[in-house]
């Protein structure tokens, strides 16, 4: 197989979904990605990029099936459950202090960190002071957080991680169960805004508190993680965090001194403030 | 000749490497890697990238231990780094192991291949992308089908490949799927594939 063809093929098939449709994949990181396309394409029973290519550009039904391959949709309540007991030990008695606060979930997928966050938060009583806005690129998955239910047989896994996260309650006690789905309450759902936005090209979103950007970046390459993370930069309050993946680092980007681990591996990071009346 | 050197930027020109060792591996794991990987001497010219099947919640206790043991450096492998030779790097519990064209490691949470994550398949997939005929697989005892297909594409790509013999596998699945569908260049006992690595790594040198 001829690589340096393959990825001119790649290049191009990407810069034809941007130009045509809007959405930037041109700096994701490209072994995973290709995976995917390579799934749609066998899926579809096409031969080469340059057909797909030609399918995506000709046929929207096609490219909305591609769009799909290509986001990710793994996610589940209280994922990592040890960053929300850090969240609940470390950040909340911080955050507590604040009259007002705002949240955001960046490629917040089907909701379920955003229900475990606002548990999180009217378990501390803060709910009723809290904007959570909560972001995808994906429509498919953003409807889907906004009927926030999940099949019963998440239960078991869900409630496992809340209590290893520190919760006192049952998760129980935020659900109704209506046949094979356990919905989350609507007392939760009333300071959630879902809506659109795309990390590689749109922008800034406000002064937020906290920024939840879980297991996002790892997908992107370098370039496309520092424009995301100056993007949060933008868009953080002064000593703001940011909580990330947790493989996931400001390591290895130029932001690093900017921000500091609250606790090592914790993935969870504060803004560094320099100014010395805060 | 070699195409791949050709493609790499210049930061790893100044420690190119020249092949890469994969190995795949499940049931039996921990055994067979330590039969293995003590035998590489610290100066191995090579990157050795290791998918070991793992429970999720899995912390960096595998590469701790083996890395005590080892000559070369073992490590969890970390998002964005770029890979060495003379150093080992498992896949972290739960997450899919990828090998990017410039030389750099990647992370995925896509679900599951062949129920696994991580899974042999993506890391040996990714690496024939990235170093083609340059790639040297290795399948060990495991319990299951991961693996095969990657080594399949590694023998199409002009790599070389290796299948632990499964009649001292602990688990023979995973070794026999792999010799279902290519003919093995190797086929070794655990205690023979370290000494092969290091000969084959002489070899290649003396080629140069």
């Amino acid at each position: 197989m001829d690589r340096e063809a393959t990825t001119i093929e790649i290049d191009l098939l990407l810069e034809a979904i941007f130009r045509k449709y809007g959405y930037d994949f041109r700096d994701y990181a490209r072994a995973s990605l290709k995976r995917r396309l390579r799934h749609r394409m066998s899926q579809e029973k096409i031969q080469s990029y340059s057909e797909m290519q030609h399918n995506l550009l000709y046929n929207t039904a096609f490219f909305d099936r591609l769009l799909e391959s290509l986001s990710v949709s793994v996610t589940e309540m209280f994922r990592d459950p040890n960053v929300y007991r850090i969240l609940r030990e470390s950040v909340i008695p911080i955050l507590n202090k604040r009259p007002l606060l705002k949240v955001w979930h960046a490629g917040c997928c089907t909701g379920e960190e955003v229900y475990s966050m606002a548990i999180l938060l009217h378990e501390a009583d803060l709910l009723n002071r809290t904007q959570i806005y909560a972001t995808d690129f994906n429509q498919k998955s953003l409807n889907s957080a906004k009927k926030s239910c999940f099949h019963k047989s998440k239960i078991r896994n869900f409630s496992e991680n809340y209590q290893h996260s520190g919760g006192t309650n049952s998760l129980l006690d935020y659900v109704t169960m209506q046949g094979d789905y356990a919905y989350i309450a609507d007392s939760l759902k009333t300071q959630i805004l879902f809506t659109d936005h795309n990390l590689a090209t749109d922008w800034a979103f406000g002064e937020m508190d906290l920024i939840f950007c879980r297991n996002v970046l790892i997908y992107f390459n370098k370039t496309l993680q520092s424009r995301v993370v100056k993007l949060f930069q933008e868009s953080l309050a002064p000593a703001g965090f940011i909580c990330l993946g947790h493989k996931e680092t400001l390591e290895f980007l130029d932001s690093e001194d900017k921000f500091k681990e609250i606790e090592s591996n914790s993935r969870i990071y504060k803004v560094k403030q320099y100014q010395v009346n805060q | 000749m070699n195409q791949s050197l050709t493609h790499l930027p210049e930061e790893a020109s100044e420690s190119p490497c020249a092949k890469v060792v994969l190995i795949g591996v499940s049931t039996g794991g921990l055994k067979a890697l330590c039969a293995i990987l003590p035998a590489l001497p610290a100066d191995f010219p090579w990157p050795v990238l290791i998918v070991q099947h793992q429970h999720p919640d899995a912390d960096d206790y595998l590469a701790q231990l083996l890395n005590e043991q080892c000559q070369i450096k073992i490590k969890q492998s970390d998002e964005k780094e770029r890979i060495r030779p003379g150093t080992g790097y498992l896949a972290p519990a739960n997450y899919h192991l990828l090998l990017e064209e410039d030389l750099t490691l990647s992370l995925s949470l896509d679900p599951p291949v062949n129920f696994s994550r991580p899974a042999v398949d993506v890391l040996f997939e990714s690496a024939v992308d990235a170093m083609g005929q340059n790639c040297i697989g290795i399948i060990l005892t495991g319990a299951n089908k991961d693996g095969a297909k990657g080594l399949a594409e590694i023998n199409h790509a002009g790599g070389t490949t290796v299948v632990q013999n499964p009649a001292q596998a602990v688990a023979t699945a995973m070794p026999l799927a792999a010799m279902a569908l290519i003919t093995p260049d190797h086929i070794l006992n655990l205690q023979e594939i370290g000494s092969w690595l290091v000969e084959h790594a002489k070899t290649h040198k003396e080629e140069i």
